[in-house]
């Protein structure tokens, strides 16, 4: 590999680049990850690769940031994703700044609080539309602990307002005891 | 003191907040709407819109989005660094091991209990965001006070998502622009 400061300003560049320009959140930004850093510098190999995007999406926390750290751990260590999380927060931080300091004035115009009004609803519909399609590959999973945290879980927020928080917990601890059970009986057999 | 209470807030959501994209969202919702009031419900929609049409994880634009308006840009800049810390230490750590022991199936059969949990967190956190939408705020949904213009923008915009495929950022747009429309219309 080349020198060490030659692979960091490489790393900064690229991540800076792809958090500035990749819309539609952190699956698209891993798939350029690796198309970058794999496909086109080659220096992670292919399967590395993907258990490390399974690590930044297992991990909490922006999927995109967790991108960037195994990817800028994995070239330069500490530094290196040091060096990729700066770079990845940057656009958003600055595009997010801009906008906040123009939001109250925007707000207050008659046609684009209309407007704003009428993205709600859209929103909205994307997010339904997104639950739609997760919530339908949990379903046909087929796998009946699977449906039965979904619907707990929903009727814990939703109607009993339970925070998040404990729900993540909870779930957490139990996939704990599932994988437990599930290795002691791979043991048994 | 308004720094810590920020950067507490944004350490949760970085924390609790497993599976990305629309995962931190009910999260957010959470910490910033329910439990301070930082955002009203309405305001934290606008938020989520402005995530979906600029780059960038919707954590960090709302750590910085909340963090400007209650306490400048140090504010931000706080509640940034709270919002990513769990992520730099844990997956550091995780990738650590990694490296060294090159497995990662355990993690990854703990995290299918939590997969369908999410799905049904961002259902509610999706719930609020409709019902303000479409009745002006989180608690009276009163048929008389519906926002029917609202309801059919939505209907209208599920369609071209689910049967057109149509890009989210054009839809979201195209919904605003409905809306205004109608409001010129009437007058």
């Amino acid at each position: 590999m080349k020198n060490r400061k030659q692979v960091l300003s490489k790393l900064f560049i690229s991540t800076l680049y792809l958090s500035a320009f990749t819309f539609g959140g952190g699956y698209v930004i891993v798939t350029l990850l690796k198309k970058k850093f794999v496909d086109e510098y080659h220096w992670i190999e292919e399967n590395e690769m993907l258990d490390l995007v399974a690590i930044a999406q297992s991990a909490p926390g922006a999927i995109a940031v967790n991108g960037a750290i195994v990817v800028g751990y994995k070239l330069a260590g500490l530094l290196g994703a040091l060096t990729a999380i700066i770079a990845t927060i940057i656009p958003p931080f600055v595009i997010i700044s801009l906008i906040s300091v123009f939001y109250a004035a925007f707000r207050s115009n008659v046609i684009i609080s209309e407007i704003l009004e009428g993205m709600q609803a859209g929103v909205g519909a994307v997010i339904a539309a997104v639950v739609y399609e997760m919530g339908a590959g949990v379903v046909q999973s087929k796998s009946a602990v699977s449906i039965l945290i979904m619907s707990v879980s929903f009727i814990a927020a939703c109607v009993f307002q339970v925070n998040v928080v404990y729900i993540v917990l909870a779930c957490i601890l139990l996939g704990i005891a599932r994988t437990c059970i599930h290795i002691r009986k791979r043991g048994e057999t | 003191m308004i720094y810590l209470q920020l950067f507490l807030s944004f350490l949760q959501i970085g924390l609790f907040s497993f599976g990305g994209g629309y995962a931190a969202m009910p999260l957010i919702q959470s910490q910033v709407v329910t439990a301070h009031g930082w955002l009203s419900m309405s305001e934290f929609t606008d938020l989520i819109t402005i995530s979906q049409m600029t780059p960038g994880p919707i954590a960090i634009n709302s750590a910085t989005f909340v963090g400007i308006k209650i306490a400048g840009l140090p504010g931000a800049l706080v509640a940034t660094i709270g919002c990513i810390l769990p992520s730099c230490i844990l997956v550091t750590l995780i990738a650590g091991l990694y490296l060294k022991y090159q497995n990662v199936n355990a993690l990854q059969s703990v995290l299918n209990s939590l997969r369908p949990a999410v799905v049904a967190m961002i259902a509610s956190a999706g719930i609020s965001i409709l019902v303000t939408a479409f009745w002006g705020s989180e608690t009276h949904a009163v048929l008389a006070e519906t926002n029917w213009t609202l309801v059919i923008i939505f209907a209208v915009c599920i369609l071209l998502l689910r049967k057109f495929k149509m890009n989210p950022i054009w839809v979201m747009l195209l919904a605003g622009i409905m809306n205004a429309a109608v409001s010129l219309i009437r007058g």
